[in-house]
């Protein structure tokens, strides 16, 4: 009761807080030094069409290379948490009843457009919203929809393991041909930019990104590989 | 519309505190943390609202030479981006640990793990 009562007057004086900072909000009316900066110069400079990806894959490129490898490491210790309760291969699914035919063929039709919808998003993700990051999300919601249908799947882990590893070293390695060959590190100039808006534009953008995204495919696929693994066993 | 938005940016953020200080069962716990960072990351986005302004994308509705008086901030929209992920990171290990503390206490009430309890 008491525990109640203190989270509750807690959660009182932050709201007051808050309300004070949300009824004094004024929205701004001009774009800050930082962003007039990006606004003005990220189609000269980079020849990005998304400046929020500009930002994300070269402005900030070392922060989303800290970011991609604060998710591997989340996904390596999800792995390592989990491992000593992972079921045997091939042990799972006991006493569940297997997958309709609907639910097979269905899954299976929805997989590769899943897949394709990924793709999309990530390769363009200099060009319209989205990018690495939502389209290997959307790789990997491909892989939860394939364990839903049918929770006795097993993915290949080694294959998933490969196409991490591979892209991340590649991602780094992207990172220093910028070094060699542009400005700096992940500088994204050592390829042309092409013409402004076409698919292959601004320069090392959409190789990185693409990096990007299978990387966080691979990853959010093997975490939800292992919550899955794990819970069959009990 | 930004006091909206702002508004429920903040009463997720505070739901959530208080769902995270007053449950019990740890999955709910997590699930608190899970709204609360949804309500930081509309809070950042809101933020970068402007008046009148659009995306920060500069295709045909945005001239690159008017970029400057067209589009909003684009930096937290970067931002959240970053934080959803990492976000996403954090949510998965919180569910591992609680799966290993199940499989090893038998229970997910927080109250009864009392080994660093003072």
């Amino acid at each position: 009761m008491v525990r109640h009562l203190a989270a509750g007057l807690l959660t009182i004086g932050l709201a007051l807080a808050f309300a004070a900072l949300v009824l004094g909000y004024q929205p701004d009316a001009e774009l800050n030094r930082t962003a007039l900066y990006y606004a003005e110069n990220t189609a000269k400079d980079l020849g990005s069409q998304n400046i929020v990806t500009a930002i994300v894959v070269t402005y900030r490129g070392l922060d989303t290379l800290g970011e991609v490898t604060v998710l591997f490491l989340a996904a390596a210790i999800v792995g390592l948490i989990l491992a000593p309760g992972r079921g045997a291969e091939g042990a799972g699914r006991r006493g569940a009843p297997p997958p309709g035919e609907l639910l097979t063929t269905g899954s299976r039709m929805l997989t590769p457009l899943i897949l394709i919808t990924g793709i999309y998003v990530f390769v363009n993700g200099h060009l319209t919203p989205g990018g690495g990051f939502q389209g290997g999300a959307i790789l990997a919601s491909a892989a939860l929809l394939v364990l839903l249908a049918d929770p006795g799947h097993r993915f290949a882990h080694r294959t998933i393991e490969t196409i991490e590893g591979v892209s991340g070293v590649a991602y780094v390695a992207v990172g220093l041909l910028g070094l060699a060959f542009a400005g700096g590190f992940l500088d994204n100039r050592f390829l042309p930019t092409g013409r402004f808006g076409a698919l292959l534009s601004a320069g090392a953008i959409p190789v990185i990104y693409t990096l990007i995204g299978l990387k966080v495919g691979a990853e959010f696929a093997s975490i939800l590989a292992n919550l899955t693994e794990t819970e069959e066993r009990r | 519309m930004i006091t909206l938005s702002l508004a429920v940016g903040f009463a997720l953020v505070l739901a959530g505190l208080y769902g995270a200080l007053t449950n019990r069962n740890i999955l709910r716990m997590i699930v608190s943390f899970t709204v609360a960072d949804t309500g930081v990351n509309i809070v950042l986005v809101a933020v970068g609202w402007m008046r009148g302004r659009t995306a920060p994308i500069l295709d045909d509705a945005v001239p690159i030479a008017e970029a400057a008086q067209r589009i909003i901030d684009p930096l937290p929209q970067a931002l959240v981006l970053t934080a959803i992920v990492i976000g996403l990171g954090v949510t998965a290990l919180m569910l591992a640990y609680a799966y290993r503390l199940y499989s090893t206490a038998g229970t997910l009430d927080v109250s009864k793990f009392t080994e660093l309890k003072w």
